[in-house]
């Protein structure tokens, strides 16, 4: 096996152009098979114009890009038959039954079944991973919006891909529907391997599923890396909370283990309702967008930097 | 390839729901509508006499309008392109293997199959409302027949090139406009040798004449021939225009398709439910 066959998704500069405005300026990552990346960033970022060139609907304008080690830009019906997009909203197909809608969609990966994978998947054992057995007479269009999103990603699945495109899949969803999702999504990890490219705002999401994360800036990729990389690389923002005579104190420290330590061999009994949260994601992806955007479109030194620091 | 014929089967198997679909509840009430208003129209002119020819009004139209229903499925291609673009079922076509030429085989399957019933609805109560059609001579039925497959394949193709290119349910609905003019001039509801001849020459150029000619050809008595152009049914020249027709219509429409296809993606779709949001808001 050879590097590209490990690799599920390769991206080498890659640029996109309006006009006279850049939307990406090169963009460069990679998804390896069975990896779960989670592509973050703020709206505008570019988010979708990459995932949209990745699934072959949109032309770039200069790099490479491989997906399933082929050239989206020259993907063949063979090559459309190994992927699933659950695109943000969808809303076709609203006169047909979810089961009839499913099991038309499938009937189209049938000619690319194999041996190892038997496609597609049956239609009814479906219907039931995603919740929807009871819905399966209904027309798409009486269809809840958490219904809608499952019955979206079962067509995305009903192929058996190797490689999904969630573009922001759980907008919209209640809180358990969301942890159903959540399951779903680990299952076709776990079960089938399946690598899966997935854009969302939900940073608890990305950290819960993703075994690596991209962010997106201004058309620039501004960190890659895992959630404890990327939270570890803004050293200085644990937060470290306490009463000290009487007076409620908060610091903002690189090492807050040793910042108590310290407070401790000094002040001994005088503290008390000591609190130290180290930096989350959240903080994480707060602090780097911001030093993006503060750099008022010239990322080049912050990427270097973040760069330099994650990988 | 072995991918085809699992994408034409699936494709016809869409075909057969979506008919079923357009024959449910509230729709049937909108595909109804206009045969059965060719009907009272073929009623109430059931004794109006054409000049010399022993035939009524009546019994000219309603072959005439066979026609016009065939080349019906134009506007039908292309407000459901449309209608099926704006909101993402082309993309869905489009993100799955064969996807486009299996939606595009069930879109010509359910639209011929809606025609056929359409010209079922019209000329099964209509042969007992007029007098004079030969619907009982094989060589009717021969001649519709093909002036039939003609017309579905020149003008669905067609639909195709034009759904293509206009892009809103907006402008598929200003299309009607020019195709009713066409209609008017076309022969169907009164002689074409009634109008002046630059609007003959016009109406020549297009399917909707030369369907109508092609469909009273083949159940209209042959003295009835005295009112078409030339005195004549014309049947190579119907042949040759619709097979023309047909043939640009085959090669031209693959290529704008995929054209069109080719530029959908979900922010697309995104942008335009926004703008028909804007429009409803």
């Amino acid at each position: 096996m050879t590097m590209t066959d490990a690799l599920a998704i390769e991206v080498e500069r890659l640029r996109l152009r309006y006009g006279t405005t850049d939307v990406l300026h090169d963009v460069s990552f990679q998804v390896r098979r069975g990896e779960v990346l989670a592509l973050l960033g703020p709206n505008g970022a570019g988010k979708t114009s990459t995932i949209e060139i990745l699934e072959g609907f949109r032309m770039r304008s200069a790099g490479r890009v491989e997906v399933l080690g082929v050239d989206p830009a020259r993907g063949t019906e063979q090559w459309r038959a190994r992927m699933g997009i659950v695109l943000q909203s969808w809303r076709d197909h609203p006169k047909w039954r979810v089961r009839e809608l499913l099991a038309f969609q499938g009937s189209l990966y049938a000619p690319y079944s194999t041996a190892q994978v038997r496609r597609p998947w049956d239609i009814d054992d479906l219907l039931a991973a995603v919740g929807l057995t009871a819905q399966a007479q209904q027309p798409v269009k009486v269809l809840s919006g958490g219904q809608r999103r499952r019955l979206d990603v079962a067509i995305g699945l009903v192929g058996r891909p190797e490689l999904v495109f969630l573009d922001e899949p759980t907008t919209g969803l209640d809180p358990k529907a969301r942890r159903d999702f959540h399951e779903l999504v680990r299952r076709i990890r776990d079960e089938f391997e399946t690598t899966v490219l997935i854009t969302t705002h939900d940073l608890d999401e990305a950290e819960k599923l993703a075994d690596r994360i991209v962010i997106l800036a201004a058309g620039r990729i501004v960190a890659d890396g895992t959630s404890e990389q990327l939270t570890r690389q803004i050293a200085g923002h644990d937060e470290v909370r306490w009463v000290q005579g009487g007076e409620h104190l908060v610091r903002h420290v690189p090492d807050s283990t040793a910042f108590a330590r310290e407070l401790f061999a000094r002040e001994g009994a005088e503290i008390h309702e000591l609190e130290l949260r180290r930096a989350s994601l959240e903080d994480a992806y707060l602090s780097i967008v911001r030093t993006t955007e503060s750099s008022d479109g010239d990322a080049a030194d912050i990427e270097a930097q973040t760069n330099g620091a994650v990988r | 390839m072995t991918t085809i014929a699992p994408a034409l089967r699936a494709g016809v198997g869409r075909g057969v729901i979506e008919l079923r679909q357009a024959f449910t509840g509230m729709e049937l009430v909108g595909q109804l509508l206009w045969p059965v208003a060719t009907l009272v129209a073929v009623y109430f002119l059931r004794d109006v006499d054409i000049g010399g020819t022993g035939a009524t009004l009546g019994t000219m139209i309603l072959p005439g309008a066979l026609g016009m229903f065939v080349a019906l499925g134009m506007l039908l291609v292309v407000q459901q392109l449309a209608a099926d673009r704006e909101d993402g079922t082309l993309l869905r076509a489009k993100a799955t293997p064969n996807g486009i030429r299996a939606y595009l085989v069930g879109k010509l399957v359910q639209i011929s199959a809606t025609i056929l019933a359409y010209l079922a609805i019209v000329l099964i109560p209509g042969a007992f409302l007029v007098e004079g059609l030969e619907i009982a001579d094989p060589n009717s039925w021969i001649t519709f027949t093909w002036v039939l497959v003609l017309g579905l394949v020149a003008t669905q193709a067609i639909g195709v090139l034009l759904g293509s290119v206009i892009a809103t349910p907006r402008g598929a609905g200003y299309l009607s406009i020019p195709i009713l003019g066409l209609i008017a001039i076309s022969g169907i509801f009164a002689p074409i040798t009634g109008l002046p001849e630059w609007l003959q020459w016009i109406a020549q150029v297009f399917p909707i004449y030369w369907l109508g000619l092609g469909m009273r050809a083949a159940f209209l008595p042959d003295d009835a021939v005295v009112v078409e152009i030339g005195e004549s049914w014309r049947q190579f020249e119907t042949a040759a225009v619709l097979g023309a027709w047909a043939i640009v219509g085959l090669v031209l429409a693959p290529m704008v398709l995929r054209r069109m296809t080719r530029r959908e993606s979900g922010s697309r779709v995104a942008e335009r439910r926004e703008q028909a949001m804007r429009r409803v808001g």
